[in-house]
């Protein structure tokens, strides 16, 4: 198993937001995890990724054999794991190329494999970016920095397919893109989807479930996964609601 | 002790002073300015503009008025920009040094020592009139200083339409144990467009001051880029005046980088007095260990409808400390004015510090004017992003300071300034980001 999530409880500030989370990922899935707004999608994302505002109160996670919760952010990302943000965060004076070629050679130094220099970088890099038909007039701005909204989550998707992880978080990657590039990212997303790697597409939508057909589908509700099946889920959530899962909840 | 420091200044000042052929004007400009020095003596932190900054450990120094010194051009050769080596005028102990200097892509400038450009039948008028006239010499003790020593000056002026195309590059470099009073008057005539870098730099760490004071006017529809690369030694003292006078249509573009000397003190100020005249005011300082640097800069809008922008930026490590202090006036009459000023601080220790005021003071209503200032660390969440990513902490926080300082190295359009300023932030940091 590569991710193993056990009655996770997590929170902010004193507030507990997750409350005992239970989730099991194989190498070659895609998950889903659909819910309706303030339900705890992003702060499973940002725990899993390892933001040190969040604390956990109980439960375990477990990658690939080791106790997750016990690496740091950098290691974890240097083991495979990578977020996708909701917010992507911009960071001025540091240009895009540079940044992932920093973050490519930490993980190659990691596995011990050998690290590219600035030309042989821009050629990988240059390769990438056709994932997501992104041009290289983005490689010398500064990360995300004046990028529209779908730029920045196109950006997202070309730092994936760089740094090519092992379990990838894509939190709302669908969020505030239009169809066109919906349809960019998700075809991207499917070219990265491998037998060895998995997928956690958090979405609110069953919209982007259309492009990227996910194995599972977990909704996530008040904290907890209320329901969890296939991909036929997503559409009878899309057509009954989040009420649905709310009160099935409740009761 | 006090007493003791003017005597020195005093019996140089004499010397110089009744050796000297300057014109008439020259000498009164110079005793008028000293005997200012001597009523008042070096500014005390009672003074509302020297309060964050004691001069006292200036004053107590033993340093030495210098004339010529023995650098070879082997020992000035590698702080010579490549873009510049053909127009790079070397300055030593103060002195413009005439040896040591390069003008042969100056050919359509007009390059006079003072004691040339007081004698010169064309220029001796421009001269005179300019001389003085931008930089109040009563300013305080070390304006005064820098008037009554001026001696072995440079008067630059690029001619109506013409346009220098090799960065001018003015190189300083003082002695240890000694004062230097550089002094360089820039002239930039209708439609003329230059780009000047001042260079401060050591070869190793020795104690010295370098007193300086830079006048730059600028006609109408020049485009004027100017530099000032301030790399002394860390046991050094440097105190520096720039004024400059901005006339229609012209653009004046400046970034002052900070990050040598023990103490240093940067006084900037400029001066719109026609229609149409914009003005860059931007500047980085760097400081770490023990270091303290002071920038005061006043822009005046005098006349309508002329742009200002002013971004300062500050990293400051260890116990080192910073002082903003930045003015926009804006005049009765000055309609149409646009003045934005920034300054943002960047703190990496606890202990370090930053005192940061800037001032508006607008006395007219049809104007457009905005101004800031922060202090903080960096960005958590610009840090969690940089580690989710693979970076290391340390690698992280280099990467995003770098960051912050890039914005203003940007700037400079110079790329052999930028390499370098990016290497001296990198050392700085103490990392190799490229590797
Ligand atoms: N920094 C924070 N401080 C306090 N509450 C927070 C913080 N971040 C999120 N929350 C709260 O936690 C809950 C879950 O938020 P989030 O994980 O962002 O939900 P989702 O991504 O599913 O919309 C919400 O009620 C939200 O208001
Ligand atoms: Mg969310």
């Amino acid at each position: 198993m590569l991710l193993e999530i056990k009655n996770l409880h997590a929170g902010i500030d004193g507030k507990e937001i997750l409350k005992g989370l239970n989730l099991q990922i194989n190498k070659g899935e895609v998950h889903a995890i659909m819910g309706p707004n303030g339900s705890g999608k992003s702060t499973l994302a940002k725990v899993l990724a390892g933001h040190p505002s969040y604390e956990i109160t109980q439960g375990e996670v477990v990658y690939e054999g080791k106790d997750l919760l016990e690496l740091e952010p950098d290691e974890r990302a240097r083991s495979g794991i990578f977020l996708a943000f909701q917010y992507p965060v911009e960071v001025p004076g540091v240009s895009n190329s540079q940044f992932l070629r920093l973050a490519y050679n930490e993980k190659m130094k990691h596995r011990g494999e050998e690290e590219l220099d600035p030309l042989e970088f821009n050629d990988y890099m240059r390769e990438k970016a056709k994932v997501v038909e992104m041009d290289k007039s983005f490689f010398n701005r500064s990360v995300n920095v004046g990028f529209s909204g779908g730029e920045k989550k196109r950006n997202e998707i070309l730092q994936m397919a760089v740094l090519a992880p092992t379990l990838a978080v894509l939190d709302e990657t669908d969020s505030g893109l239009d169809i066109d590039a919906l349809r960019i990212v998700a075809e991207g997303v499917n070219k990265l989807r491998s037998a060895d790697n998995a997928i956690i597409l958090v979405t609110h939508y069953q919209r982007l479930l259309n492009y990227i057909e996910p194995d599972f589908v977990h909704v996530l509700a008040n904290g907890k996964i209320v329901k969890e099946g296939g991909k036929e889920l997503a559409l009878e959530l899309e057509e009954k609601g989040y009420d649905w899962v709310k009160s099935a909840n409740a009761k | 002790m006090q007493t003791g420091k003017e005597t020195i200044y005093n019996a140089e000042f004499r010397r110089r002073f009744e050796n000297s052929n300057q014109p008439d004007w020259l000498k009164n400009l110079r005793e008028k300015a000293f005997a200012y020095f001597t009523e008042n003596n070096f500014p005390a932190v009672q003074s509302e503009e020297w309060k964050y900054t004691n001069v006292a450990p200036v004053a107590k120094e033993n340093f030495q008025v210098a004339d010529a010194a023995n650098y070879t051009e082997a020992e000035i050769a590698p702080f010579v920009f490549d873009e510049s080596k053909r127009s790079v005028l070397v300055f030593t102990n103060g002195n413009y040094n005439e040896n040591l200097s390069n003008l042969e892509a100056l050919g359509a400038a007009k390059i006079l020592s003072f004691a040339e450009a007081a004698t010169d039948e064309n220029y001796a008028p421009i001269f005179q009139a300019r001389l003085g006239s931008l930089v109040d010499s009563e300013k305080n003790g070390f304006t005064a200083l820098n008037t009554a020593f001026i001696g072995e000056g440079v008067f630059f002026l690029v001619p109506k339409n013409v346009k220098i195309d090799a960065p001018v590059q003015f190189l300083f470099v003082t002695e240890d144990g000694k004062v230097s009073f550089p002094r360089i008057l820039i002239v930039a005539e209708e439609f003329a467009e230059a780009t000047f870098v001042e260079t401060y730099v050591r070869s190793e760490e020795t104690r010295y001051l370098t007193n300086t004071v830079v006048e730059v006017s600028i006609s109408g529809e020049a485009k004027i880029k100017h530099y000032r690369v301030q790399r002394e030694s860390h046991q050094a003292f440097h105190i520096s005046t720039t004024a400059a006078e901005i006339h229609r249509g012209s653009v004046y573009d400046t970034t002052a980088i900070t990050l040598g000397a023990r103490l240093s003190r940067h006084d900037v100020g400029l001066t719109f007095n026609s229609e149409g005249g914009e003005a860059f005011v931007d500047g980085l300082y760097f400081l770490g260990g023990a270091q303290h640097h002071d920038t005061h800069s006043v822009i005046r809008h005098n006349v309508p409808n002329c742009t200002s922008h002013q971004t300062y930026k500050g990293i400051l490590n260890d116990q080192s400390r910073g002082v903003f202090n930045g003015k926009v006036f804006v005049a009765v009459g000055a309609s149409g004015t646009d003045g934005y000023q920034s300054n943002k601080n960047l703190l990496l220790s606890n202990e370090a510090r930053v005192d940061t005021k800037p001032q508006l003071e607008i006395f007219n209503d049809d104007v457009k004017c905005s101004h800031g200032a922060t202090v903080g660390q960096l960005e958590e969440e610009e840090l969690f992003y940089l580690l989710s990513r693979g970076l290391n902490e340390t690698l992280a926080r280099n990467l995003l300071t770098y960051g912050f300082a890039e914005e203003i190295v940007d700037k400079i359009s110079i790329e052999s300034i930028k390499k370098q300023l990016d290497e001296a932030v990198l050392n700085r940091l103490n990392a190799n980001l490229e590797a």
